[in-house]
């Protein structure tokens, strides 16, 4: 059964693919070597000791369909990280869409403004996406469904260093995969 | 007085060294320039003037320009001019009286000579301007693509005969550009030039932390749409997931022994610190709080590990045992303190402070935690020390641009490191190469 409802989501996903450019594929786990250009006659050390071989690292699988009509992007105030009433109906939306299809994961990505330290925001961000999957734990959905991760602040939703960017940017988004 | 020429002795650079690439040198891209902008003055500058080499003319990277710009960067130099000196290499016996009128004490001269093979003989003198007598003549046979590190060897040479201390002009750093939606990370000379992509991504790189033997970088990386540690041999671009683990995975930092490494991870919920070794498996937490631990950095014995974390309300820096342990505060004053870097003699930490919603560059002496302030900007990030813990490499924005800057400990002298057509952040500084 698991594996028949495996079979048709990447069939779909194939399919998907076909228009939007979506991989299937997770990133490889072990080793990979240099994917760049090889300088012509370069082995190990040919290019004296300053020599650098280049990595091309391509991008991994994006968004794929969750509930129909149903915002995805949980906003917070500055420096919290608790859920606003506000979102709640969003939060009870996608727990509803959860349960009723279990074999659908999430990955909530939580991020923050641009103030601050690129690993401390690292940190703060997660406890935004940490709050969204607790949110939906409480709802019953299970933690297998659910991965919470961070960005900080390396992928703002706005440009500009004033309120109105920062207040878009500090938000979870939550992506099916 | 002695002004004879002593017997050059010419040692080699290590052996690879030697086989020539000529593609090598020309697609390494140029990305960015460093600009000495000295900002202060120091108390204790040694005035030097350095001549341009013989054969600088013919070449792009002028080997004469380029020592002067190290030992000026380094803060311990004035610069004299030297350009009175073009004609005169390590075999001339210069009449130093008009050197000594400029106020100089020491005068490097040299040559770089193409051989046969289409490799360099590089060649240098310094001559004591005061007691007129030869310091030091050394000479280095390189491939083109090694011209740079010649050239900061000899600043390296100068630097240590001069003040007693060890150079970092022949080091490498590492940092970020984003360019439109692509990111780089770049290792780079010490003094910015010579820039090569490791790793190009259309997702963010940041943390990017140096092995202790300088061959390889530990980084995180987004290009699974989530952050997860690599660890990556720059020479042959070889790299391995070491940490990707549910949840996040950030902070990569080395052990001195370079056999493990420290790392931020949430596949326990919220951020805490554990080790893994290098080649990757299984990790064990060393952080047991319910509060947000990270940003570890190990002590250069290996014994201890500096942290952040948010235990007692707010971010702050603490030590502890580096197999675990109580931990210790370490910066009282403020209510932001993250981001540090130890020198390597264990006698300072530099970090990020956030004053009046300003982030600054703090340098603490740790014995006396006297703290000092050592920027004018205001979004100071990333500080990392020099293997010679005499400068601080550090992101800032400058101009509405991000920017990279080196700066002597008591903040004096800076240079600035512009990126070009992009922004550019997340240095770290490597080791001492052998």
């Amino acid at each position: 059964m698991k594996q028949r409802l495996f079979l048709a989501l990447a069939l779909a996903a194939v399919l998907a693919g076909c228009a939007s450019g979506v991989k299937l594929d997770d990133v490889p786990v072990d080793d990979r070597a240099g994917t760049g250009a090889a300088v012509p006659g370069g082995g190990p050390g040919a290019g004296g000791q300053s020599q650098v071989q280049p990595v091309q690292a391509d991008s991994a699988a994006a968004n794929r369909a969750g509930p129909a009509n149903v915002a995805r992007i949980v906003f917070f105030d500055y420096d919290s990280y608790v859920i606003k009433p506000e979102f709640q109906s969003l939060i009870d939306a996608h727990a509803r869409f959860l349960k009723a299809n279990n074999g659908r994961r999430i990955v909530i990505e939580g991020h923050t403004d641009e103030r601050g330290g690129r690993e401390y925001n690292l940190a703060l961000g997660q406890r935004r996406s940490e709050a969204v999957r607790r949110a939906l734990g409480l709802l019953g959905v299970t933690d297998a469904q659910v991965e919470a991760v961070s960005f900080g602040k390396e992928k703002p939703a706005a440009p500009g260093s004033d309120e109105t960017a920062w207040a878009q940017n500090r938000r979870a988004e939550i992506s099916y995969r | 007085m002695n002004n004879t020429p002593s017997r050059m002795h010419v040692p080699k650079l290590k052996r690879r060294a030697l086989v020539a690439l000529a593609g090598a040198a020309a697609a390494a891209p140029a990305l960015a320039q460093f600009r000495v902008e000295v900002t202060g003055v120091g108390l204790t500058q040694l005035p030097i003037a350095v001549a341009p080499f013989r054969g600088d003319a013919e070449l792009q990277q002028k080997i004469g320009a380029i020592v002067q710009a190290d030992l000026e960067r380094s803060g311990r130099f004035r610069a004299i001019d030297g350009s009175a000196g073009a004609g005169l290499d390590e075999t001339s016996r210069p009449d130093l009286s008009p050197w000594r009128q400029k106020t100089a004490d020491s005068l490097a001269v040299g040559s770089a000579t193409r051989l046969a093979d289409g490799r360099f003989d590089v060649r240098f003198r310094l001559w004591d301007v005061v007691r007129g007598q030869s310091l030091m003549a050394e000479g280095f046979v390189v491939v083109a693509a090694d011209l740079r590190l010649a050239a900061h060897r000899i600043a390296d040479m100068i630097y240590e005969k001069l003040t007693g201390e060890k150079g970092v002009f022949s080091t490498r750093i590492a940092y970020v550009t984003k360019a439109a939606t692509r990111y780089n990370l770049w290792v780079a000379d010490a003094d910015g030039e010579n820039a090569q992509s490791a790793l190009a991504s259309s997702e963010p790189i940041i943390s990017p932390a140096w092995s202790a033997n300088g061959k390889q970088l530990a980084y995180v990386s987004f290009e699974s749409r989530k952050p997860v540690v690599y660890v990556h041999d720059v020479a042959t671009g070889n790299r391995r997931l070491i940490a990707n683990f549910r949840g996040s995975n950030s902070a990569p930092a080395w052990a001195p022994d370079g056999r493990s490494l420290a790392v931020t991870l949430t596949r326990d919920g919220g951020s805490q610190i554990y080790t893994i070794a290098a080649t990757g498996g299984e990790a064990r937490r060393l952080t047991q709080s319910g509060s947000i631990d990270t940003e570890p950095l190990y002590t250069a014995d290996g014994r201890s590990l500096y942290f952040v974390s948010d235990r007692g309300g707010s971010p702050q820096v603490y030590r502890m045992p580096s197999n675990g342990g109580e931990p210790q505060r370490v910066t009282f004053t403020g209510t932001y303190n993250i981001s540090p870097s130890l020198s390597p003699d264990g006698r300072w930490l530099a970090y990020i402070s956030r004053i009046s919603g300003a982030f600054k560059l703090q340098v603490m002496e740790l014995a006396t935690g006297n703290v000092q302030s050592v920027t004018d900007t205001t979004a100071d990030e990333s500080p990392s020390f020099a293997p010679n813990g005499r400068l601080i490499i550090y992101a800032t924005r400058q101009g509405g641009a991000e920017a990279l800057m080196t700066t002597t400990l008591d903040g004096k002298i800076k240079a600035r490191l512009p990126g070009r057509g992009g922004d550019i952040r997340e240095p770290d500084w490597g080791p001492f190469q052998r």
